[in-house]
């Protein structure tokens, strides 16, 4: 009969008695039972209150989740390993451009998305749709300039960071293919900077990009055919809108998502490093040797 | 005399049987692993390829269709015109685009004895009409016209053209756009555009800063479509 009921998951099951703990009545979940002593566990002596086993509940409850998570993905060795992993003495603020660089790009993508619920990339519809957010969206005009000056902080710390990797010497062996998925990522930011510019569709950004599109054409033999494959046609038009608003919000920013991924893995699996001015100590490095 | 030491990097035998693998055929080349390995690449490729030719072709298409509108646009009447200076008229070049299809085109009449001659219409009447694109031949922008010199002037990068729209100075590469023109029943109507060269020979219409003269020309090919 008791074969038919389904286990309890462990996380349910009361735990033993933790070292110093009368009887077995702690129960350890963290799902407000807590406070019925009745119903599991013995409810012996020395019970504490109902406040302190709420308390208790919930301080356990967080591990017991975080448990039984990583029962099933195993990650914590690999979070201890990201997370924890060791850096050179030395390591000094101008290493957080990186991050910062990324978060830019984290809040680009969040107010992207909302921007995109209002925007409508028809060529006869899309400066009315971005007025529209500026002038009457509740908050727009906040979200809308968070994406614009967002655009040029990201710029701006991506060239700091690749500036500190340059001086700092961080892109030497075995970091050089971290250099080059980096500099993918810079043309790539700059190609969201490209598209994002024409979507706004007033007389600026409309002729920055058919100045930026004839730019491409200029470039002999493929020239013609990448302006071609911008525009979506021999001239600019309806389809130039929709292509650069695909480009912007679908396939670059997945681009980089998975680029960012790339550098960060190489980041945590080589470590970083040292700044130029630290000198090796020598002497400790002798000692260990002998 | 010692015989000759094995030859170690001799070839394996072709036939399965030969090589011991288990189970194996007489005659059999192929091993059931090396048809299992190699159908999951031919299907998986298939499989990729039955979306991903699709959207690539899906992507570039545009590029080989005639974008051009085969459509004659009138653009007033003849008496509008005249042959001492050009008239900005107003005209469609991309149907879907609202307001960013529009763009101006500098009209005029043309003066035999003014126009050079292009080559282009040797045995033929020339064009009746002059009717000049705004799109400068440097990188897009648009040019205007100014009477007092007789020039056409670029607010971007400095590019001037002079009365025929061939290049005074500045960056741009050829002379501007030009669009064909005819006049029915006494109204003037403007046609294709088309690109020129130095001498105003008519080429299929290119963008802007693609060459049209000696040896650069072959570096910047027309589009498929025309």
């Amino acid at each position: 009969m008791s074969k038919l009921v389904p286990p309890i998951p462990k996380f349910l099951r009361p735990g033993p008695p933790r070292p110093g703990e009368k009887g077995a009545g702690s129960n350890g979940a963290g799902d407000g039972d807590g406070n019925t002593p009745g119903k599991r566990g013995t409810g012996g002596n020395g019970e504490p209150g109902t406040a302190g086993k709420l308390r208790q509940g919930a301080a356990e409850g967080g591990t017991q989740v975080v448990g039984w998570l990583d029962e099933r993905t195993g990650m914590s060795p690999f979070l201890r390993g990201f997370l924890y992993r060791k850096t050179p003495k030395g390591t000094n603020w101008f290493y957080t451009l990186g991050s910062a660089t990324m978060f830019a790009f984290v809040s680009q993508a969040v107010t992207g998305v909302f921007l995109a619920m209002y925007y409508n990339p028809d060529p006869s519809r899309a400066y009315e749709s971005a007025q529209f957010i500026t002038n009457e969206a509740f908050l727009g005009e906040l979200v809308r300039g968070m994406h614009k000056w967002g655009s040029t902080v990201m710029i701006v710390l991506l060239f700091l960071h690749l500036g500190r990797t340059f001086v700092f010497g961080a892109y030497k062996y075995p970091r050089e293919l971290n250099w080059v998925i980096g500099v993918l990522l810079m043309v790539l930011t700059l190609a969201m900077g490209f598209t994002g510019y024409l979507l706004p569709f007033d007389q600026r950004s409309l002729w920055a990009t058919v100045v930026g599109v004839n730019i491409n054409a200029s470039n002999p033999v493929i020239g013609p055919y990448l302006a071609d494959f911008l525009r979506g046609g021999a001239e600019f038009g309806a389809v130039t809108l929709a292509r650069f608003y695909a480009l912007h919000m679908l396939l670059i920013p997945g681009l980089i998502g998975a680029l960012i991924g790339a550098h960060l893995y190489m980041v945590a699996k080589l470590g970083t490093t040292a700044p130029p001015w630290l000198k090796a100590e020598k002497k400790s490095l002798s000692q260990e040797e002998i | 005399m010692t015989p000759p030491p094995p030859n170690t990097r001799e070839r394996k035998s072709r036939y399965t049987a030969d090589r011991g693998v288990a189970g194996s055929f007489e005659g059999e080349t192929m091993t059931r692993r090396g048809v299992m390995t190699g159908g999951a690449l031919l299907y998986g490729g298939m499989a990729t390829a039955a979306f991903g030719l699709p959207a690539l072709g899906f992507a570039l298409g545009p590029m080989f269709e005639d974008g051009t509108q085969d459509v004659w646009q009138d653009v007033g009447a003849e008496n509008e015109f005249n042959i001492e200076s050009y008239i900005p008229k107003v005209t469609n070049v991309v149907a879907d685009a609202g307001e960013a299809g529009k763009t101006t085109i500098y009209v005029r009449k043309l003066d035999p004895e003014r126009d050079s001659k292009s080559k282009s219409d040797k045995g033929k009447e020339p064009l009746p009409y002059v009717a000049i694109s705004t799109r400068c031949a440097h990188l897009g922008c648009p040019v205007r016209y100014i009477q007092a010199s007789e020039r056409f002037a670029c607010p971007c990068h400095g590019g001037i053209y002079d009365f025929e729209g061939k290049v005074d100075g500045g960056p741009p590469v050829r002379p501007l756009d030009r669009f064909y023109t005819r006049v029915v029943n006494g109204r003037v109507e403007v046609g294709e555009r088309f690109s020129v060269n130095s001498e105003l020979e008519r080429f299929s219409p290119r963008d802007p800063s693609s060459h049209l003269d000696g040896l650069w020309q072959y570096l910047y090919p027309a589009r498929p479509s025309t």
